[in-house]
């Protein structure tokens, strides 16, 4: 079935079919052709597989469970498995990248990261990963996001980390990038960009995309022990900017006989101009370097998306997703704030597990999609819900 | 030959000023466009504003964001610019982000700029690959110039591919930084701009990016063709608004010996 092998792997002018590329102002130039021209020897290198692979292993904690959700599966008359990337140290998927980027960095002799988080799960992954290997560290966050997410802002401060106000436009997190580029593009000498997500100029999508891939790389051979096949029949992920998606799937978009389901979060809902469902909106547009779905004005003017979520809460989405929605590889499918938090509960209550909010919109798949009561349907829990505890006590009434 | 063209083949010492439209206040485009022609400028850059200006430095960020709320938008500009082309003929180069040019359609965009009487376009985020492959004969056979920029990090061997394919002028990015970030001109950047003389290229260069004053400016035109003057213009109308006089002084200011 491993037919037309690398379809939906980026081609050698970092596009994904008709999406991606590096549309970004000369003065990043420099930067960027250096990063092209050496991330794939740096990642393919034995010297960083084996600290990667160790870190992987000793520092982050995996490889994370594939759960077998009895009680879930139970009552969906399915067979559901959750890999668990909310055991990860830090609490989230996102530690997979900054310790694989933090290694290229440290690779290319680079002593200064920066970085840009919304909520600030990547700029807290991104400061643990700073502390670690001694290297300075400035995190780009909206002024608005660092008035909502206090705890963070102490975690990645206790890490060492400069935090840097974004005030600019909307003063979240798309601001939080613009000024990330704007720091790369005024300090190109010593500067490593750690980008958190599969968004960006070309190489950041594909090498981010790499170093989440460990995720299927495990369902893979995980699933071959649970169950009586080789293969999962359905992985799902939540989507924003679409790390822990395009980790989910990696390994498996050339296998055909596994279905990908990537969920959007709608927010209020679709057409309620209060969403951040990109890709159910469909307008094709140029953000942070990278042509992809996005949401803007009639103008051009790049819109403040909502959700509940505030990891996914970008107004873009990354150029390899938008590329398995357009060859219909992936089905795109969109969760509301409500759908989120009915599904953090119901597996709350199941289970035992409070997830994040971001990978409850995964979940509300269930609500959604009716499986086989033989399917074995793999959903990646990104993150847990320690972090949203303040949310769901607002909504629940705790 | 447009007026682009012309300029450059015929004026030393070019005086540019980078102006954002519809700052400070929707409809003060022409009248500062005015002031700026009567006080001898040569030639405007003029800004499209956009919700993520990722290479400008606060002073533009926050005319943009000024300028949009005042509720400019590309078919504003247009009906702007082909009103004021009886006064004004100055060369007009429009400068600003790829997405809303990509939006309004980049095929519509320049017939356009060739139909009001645009004469060149700055797009720092369209990649020069991406315009070569998909774009360079649609401006070519409208008569607009697609102005590349280059920084003290651009190889030489790409500043003359550059420079093949440019026939308006080249803008040097004086140092690596976004617009308004840098004061003064160092030596290191002086090496740089000598680096670029000794190429022998055929299309001329303006320096833009901390040309601020008299010295900066004099200086630039001693190593190219001239100069842009960007943020301290745009923090002038910040100070002082759309008033003709200001301008005036402004200009004499940074250009008279």
């Amino acid at each position: 079935m491993m037919s037309d092998k690398n379809k939906y792997k980026v081609d050698e002018k970092g596009m994904y079919g008709r999406f991606g590329g590096a549309f970004i102002p000369e003065m990043l130039q420099p930067n960027i052709e250096n990063l092209k021209n050496v991330y794939l020897d740096i990642i393919n290198s034995d010297a960083f597989q084996k600290e990667y692979k160790s870190l992987l292993k000793d520092y982050v904690g995996r490889p994370s469970p594939l759960y077998f959700a009895k009680r879930l599966s139970e009552k969906y008359d399915t067979n559901i498995y959750l890999k668990r990337e909310d055991l990860n140290h830090t609490g989230a998927h996102k530690v997979n990248n900054t310790v694989g980027q933090i290694l290229i960095a440290k690779h290319m002799g680079k002593d200064r990261i920066i970085a840009e988080t919304g909520a600030g799960q990547h700029g807290v992954a991104t400061a643990t990963a700073c502390a670690l290997m001694g290297l300075r560290c400035v995190v780009y966050m909206g002024e608005i996001d660092i008035k909502r997410q206090a705890p963070n802002v102490a975690r990645m401060k206790m890490l060492g980390a400069e935090v840097v106000a974004a005030t600019s436009g909307s003063k979240t997190l798309k601001d939080a990038t613009n000024e990330a580029l704007r720091d790369w593009i005024c300090n190109p000498e010593d500067t490593f960009y750690l980008i958190g997500s599969v968004v960006g100029p070309h190489p950041y999508p594909d090498m981010v995309a790499r170093l989440q891939a460990i995720i299927s790389e495990e369902i893979a051979w995980q699933i071959k022990e649970k169950t009586s096949k080789d293969y999962p029949d359905y992985v799902v992920a939540c989507v924003g900017g679409g790390s822990n998606a395009a980790g989910s799937f990696y390994h498996f978009m050339d296998d055909e006989r596994v279905n990908l389901i990537a969920v959007e979060a709608s927010g209020m809902g679709v057409d309620s101009g209060e969403t951040a469902a990109t890709i159910a909106l469909g307008d094709l547009g140029v953000i942070h370097g990278s042509k992809t779905f996005l949401m803007q004005s009639d103008d051009g003017q790049i819109t403040e998306p909502y959700s509940i979520s505030a990891g996914l809460d970008y107004p873009g989405i990354g150029p390899l997703h938008a590329h398995l929605h357009d060859t219909k590889r992936a089905s795109i499918l969109s969760a509301t704030d409500q759908d989120a938090l009915d599904s953090a509960m119901e597996l709350t209550q199941l289970e035992g597990i409070i997830p994040a909010l971001e990978s409850s919109h995964a979940l509300a798949v269930l609500k959604k999609k009716k499986f086989k009561k033989n399917d074995s349907v793999v959903i990646t829990l990104s993150g847990r819900g320690d972090k949203d505890m303040e949310t769901y006590m607002k909504h629940f009434g705790f | 030959m447009n007026r682009l063209q012309k300029l450059l083949k015929e004026q030393k010492d070019i005086f540019s000023v980078y102006y954002t439209a519809g700052y400070p206040n929707l409809n003060d485009t022409m009248p500062v466009l005015n002031a700026l022609q009567k006080s001898g400028t040569h030639l405007v850059e003029l800004g499209m504003p956009f919700s993520d200006p990722l290479a400008d430095g606060p002073t533009i960020q926050k005319s943009s964001e000024q300028a949009l709320e005042n509720g400019m938008s590309l078919k504003v500009l247009f009906e702007q610019i082909k009103d004021m082309r009886s006064s004004i003929d100055m060369p007009i180069v429009l400068m600003g982000y790829f997405n809303p040019v990509f939006k309004y359609g980049v095929e519509a965009f320049v017939k356009k700029c060739s139909e009001v009487g645009v004469d060149g376009v700055i797009l720092p985020d369209l990649p020069f690959d991406e315009y070569q492959d998909n774009y360079q004969d649609l401006f070519e056979q409208n008569g607009i110039s697609n102005i590349f920029l280059i920084t003290p990090q651009t190889p030489d061997e790409r500043i003359k591919l550059i420079d093949d394919n440019s026939n308006g002028f080249i803008y040097m990015v004086s140092s690596a930084s976004v617009t308004g970030a840098k004061k003064g001109l160092s030596d290191e950047q002086i090496t740089y701009f000598n680096r670029v003389n000794n190429l022998g290229l055929s299309t001329g260069r303006l320096i833009g990016f901390g040309i601020s004053n008299k010295e900066t400016f004099q200086t630039a035109c001693d190593f190219a063709s001239g100069a842009i003057i960007g943020s301290a213009f745009v923090k002038l109308l910040d100070e002082n608004g759309a008033s003709e006089k200001a301008i005036a002084d402004f200009v004499k200011n940074i250009k008279n010996n």
